[in-house]
């Protein structure tokens, strides 16, 4: 997954890619990547259309947010005080970022609390669980 | 057939119920502390700001949410009605009937 994640956003820049992973019990289920509205180097916004598409697949599936993953263009992959802001809006959720201002994939997972305090995760954890995913394809 | 079953007797409650709340109103799990954890309510209004007005009444603070104090819908969520996003059908001067379906969703972006 995190593969595929790199890949979206190599295909995407230089505007910045962003999409889901779902979940069920904590667990990665699949990642769906998303169109980002704004198409651009600074930002991302969900489709809505096909959000409500992805969201309603989710609710049907059982499925919940697990992660929501994008990419930074020109800086760090770091959150952003917009990505701050915004996080507030996907309680719970993971955010998975990946810089594609360089050659060097940078690859890291924060969670960020209700009153903006980041938190820096281990991909390592992630990727274990993405491994676990893909022995069942 | 089936009006004709109510016109002898009593109109059942939710007959009436349906009659005077018709629009059904999905609620994202963050906005649920406003609806007593209900993932759906139902409301009346001929647009989706009088809609948004009926249901504040009722839950309390939840148009605060989604209307800006300008009187405009937030970015920071998506209104649809009956799947289609209405910052493409006049916001929220949407028009409603009875049957239509509203969703709220959190809008997901970041910078």
């Amino acid at each position: 997954m995190i593969e595929q994640v790199l890949a979206h956003a190599r295909r995407d820049h230089p505007d910045e890619c962003c999409g889901i992973v779902t979940g069920s019990g904590g667990e990665p289920v699949r990642l769906v990547e998303m169109t980002n509205a704004d198409r651009s180097p600074t930002g991302f916004t969900f489709d809505p259309a096909e959000q409500l598409t992805v969201w309603r697949e989710m609710d049907d599936r059982d499925e919940d947010l697990l992660v929501v993953y994008h990419s930074h263009t020109m800086t760090e992959a770091y959150p952003s005080r917009t990505d701050v802001r915004w996080s507030a809006n996907t309680p719970g959720a993971h955010w998975l970022l990946v810089s594609t201002r360089d050659e060097t994939d940078e690859v890291r997972s924060y969670t960020i609390a209700e009153d903006g305090t980041i938190t820096e995760e281990d991909v390592q954890v992630t990727e274990a669980h993405v491994t676990e995913v893909d022995s069942t394809d | 057939m089936a009006p004709h079953l109510f016109q002898s007797g009593q109109p059942f409650p939710s007959e009436r119920h349906h009659t005077a709340m018709a629009i059904e109103v999905r609620i994202p799990t963050i906005l649920r502390t406003y609806t007593d954890g209900a993932k759906q309510v139902e409301g009346s209004g001929d647009s989706l700001g009088s809609l948004l007005t009926d249901l504040d009444e009722r839950h309390n603070g939840l148009k605060g949410r989604l209307v800006t104090t300008e009187g405009n819908l937030h970015r920071f969520v998506n209104v649809y009605v009956n799947d289609e996003d209405v910052r493409f059908l006049g916001g929220l001067d949407t028009p409603l009937k009875d049957g239509d379906a509203v969703t709220v969703l959190p809008a997901v972006a970041g910078g």
